[in-house]
């Protein structure tokens, strides 16, 4: 326990800041319940005109599906890339272990419009050879998507693995398990719950990707980031300020329910 | 079959694929990138040359410095200031403290950006309300310029900035805190003369990732600027989309990355990547 509390001083300069974090998101629940098409402060009467418009207007909801889809994909490849390249580092420790982490790592650490040109150059190239897998495709955004997560994801289970105790492993090699065995039924149970948050973080990061996606879309595969950023460029739609609310919501609720989690989980 | 499959093998097996896979489909392409930096429109040096000479682009590269800079001192004091409760407050202080500091961390940077247009722009929340009260009668341009480009990107940056600062507040033995106060040094004089210096590595990493996150910055300046405050990731985009440019469009992204690069080795020097997290 700190003994040195912040001072009055320091609680109001937090304080301050604290509201200029939650400013933006609270301003945009006014903003989705204006009644006029365009981007207004609500006078008097209010509306869920916008949030209607979300389930009524299809391009939406295809938006949606397609940024689940995508992120359903890039969130398995990634998660078992990195799960199998975080038990190789773990269980044989390599030379050159830094190096290679280290390049594991770097889509993570170059800034995102470098990853997205490279992506952009990647997948126009393999357009030349197939239609259906490269710039502007589904299955090419999902691969963008898992470039960009996998770093995330290793680093999440090679945390995971590094409070691993090493025994109980040396222990099953003692008794004769094979490499498989030792990674599957005595490895990975133990850190299931870091696979999950890999999985999960490549999910979300996926669902949210708007910077290389800018990039590699065009017409055919307009993900939910995608279609609310052509809405913020033109002339601003509200039925973003609806969806905002929503996803602000979504994560409130989440990260309430982990709090709650997490606490009970130090309870027992 | 034990023995079998030796560890170097194993090792090779189970790495195999990732590294495969990054080569492919990230190493090769920026190798590609490289290559139009050379070779688009005419092969030569010529693109890099245009770096040095052309005006727009050079006040794109000075206006992302002092937009970085600016955005990295305001971020990190913010950040300071919260994090200090975030540490040392009371459980229901700290509690409230990481509420407001992971909700705008999860989400995402498109509903952030729009929400400060929602409160800044001409018919927004903040214009609307003081012509209401009557404290101005025209609009405030608090949007589609360098004003709400920073205030944007700080608001993006300062979860990032919080968590090398709690790692070096989290590490610091109360024991010097309380000595100082026991030899009759003010709350303030504790803060200033031993707190904060005590804290110094925090303060570095947290600078150097909110500056090196600033200058790739992308989504926030072209939605916040409206295309007026133009910073390095906007134009390589206006290159590559607009004015089809792919040559000097690829060679501001390798300087980018170099320059980055640079920093990061900087950032390394002076603190351990596990003080970062």
């Amino acid at each position: 326990m700190p003994t040195y509390r912040p001072g009055p001083v320091s609680l109001i300069l937090a304080a301050l800041v604290a509201l200029f974090l939650l400013m933006p998101l609270l301003a945009v629940i006014p903003v989705s319940l204006t009644p006029s098409r365009m981007l207004a402060m609500p006078t008097g009467e209010l509306s869920l005109r916008h949030y209607r418009s979300l389930i009524e207007d299809p391009r939406w909801l295809q938006s949606i599906l397609l940024s689940i889809r995508i992120g359903v994909v890039s969130s398995a490849i990634s998660t078992v890339l990195a799960l199998c390249f975080s038990l190789g580092v773990w269980m044989f420790q390599p030379r050159f272990t830094a190096a290679l982490v280290g390049f594991v790592l770097l889509p993570m650490v170059v800034p995102p419009v470098v990853s997205a040109i490279t992506l952009y150059f990647l997948l126009t190239s393999i357009s030349g050879f197939s239609s259906f897998f490269g710039y502007d495709t589904w299955l090419g955004v999902a691969m963008a998507h898992s470039v960009m997560t996998v770093p995330f994801a290793t680093v999440l289970i090679l945390v995971s693995l590094s409070q691993l105790d090493r025994r109980i492993d040396l222990a099953a090699r003692g008794l004769g398990a094979t490499v498989w065995e030792r990674a599957t039924r005595v490895i990975m149970p133990n850190i299931k719950f870091g696979i999950v948050t890999a999985a999960l973080l490549s999910f979300v990061l996926s669902w949210e990707e708007i910077g290389v996606t800018l990039f590699i879309t065009s017409v055919n595969a307009i993900t939910l980031p995608r279609l609310m950023w052509m809405g913020l460029r033109d002339n601003i739609d509200p039925a973003i300020a609806a969806l905002s609310v929503i996803l602000i919501i979504i994560t409130v609720l989440v990260l309430a329910v982990r709090s709650v989690v997490t606490r009970q989980h130090a309870g027992h | 079959m034990r023995g079998v499959l030796s560890d170097r093998m194993g090792a090779a097996l189970l790495m195999a694929p990732l590294l495969l896979f990054l080569v492919l489909a990230y190493a090769w392409p920026f190798l590609g990138v490289v290559k139009w930096s050379f070779t688009l429109p005419t092969p030569g040096l010529g693109q890099y040359q245009a770096l040095l000479t052309d005006d727009l682009v050079q006040s794109v590269f000075i206006r992302t410095l002092r937009i970085a800079a600016i955005v990295t001192v305001v971020s990190v004091a913010a950040a300071y200031a919260i994090t200090v409760v975030w540490v040392r407050g009371s459980p229901a202080q700290r509690l409230v403290a990481e509420f407001c500091i992971l909700v705008p961390f999860w989400i995402s940077v498109l509903t952030r950006a729009f929400g400060w247009v929602a409160l800044l722009s001409n018919r927004g929340l903040i214009n609307t309300w003081l012509q209401s009260i009557g404290f101005i009668s025209e609009p405030l341009t608090l949007v589609r310029n360098e004003f709400g480009v920073v205030v944007g990107m700080t608001h993006f940056l300062i979860p990032f900035a919080v968590f090398p600062l709690a790692s070096a507040m989290r590490s610091l033995d109360d024991r010097v805190l309380l000595a100082a106060r026991g030899l009759g040094s003010s709350r303030m004089r504790t803060f200033w003369t031993v707190f904060v210096p005590m804290t110094r590595s925090g303060i570095i990493g947290s600078a150097l990732i909110v500056f090196v996150f600033s200058l790739g910055f992308f989504v926030t300046p072209a939605i916040l600027g409206g295309g007026r405050s133009v910073m390095i990731a906007e134009l390589i985009y206006l290159r590559i989309f607009q004015s089809p440019d792919w040559g000097l469009g690829a060679a501001i992204s390798v300087v980018l990355v170099l320059f980055v690069g640079a920093l990061m080795a900087l950032l390394f020097r002076y603190v351990r990547p596990k003080q970062l997290i």
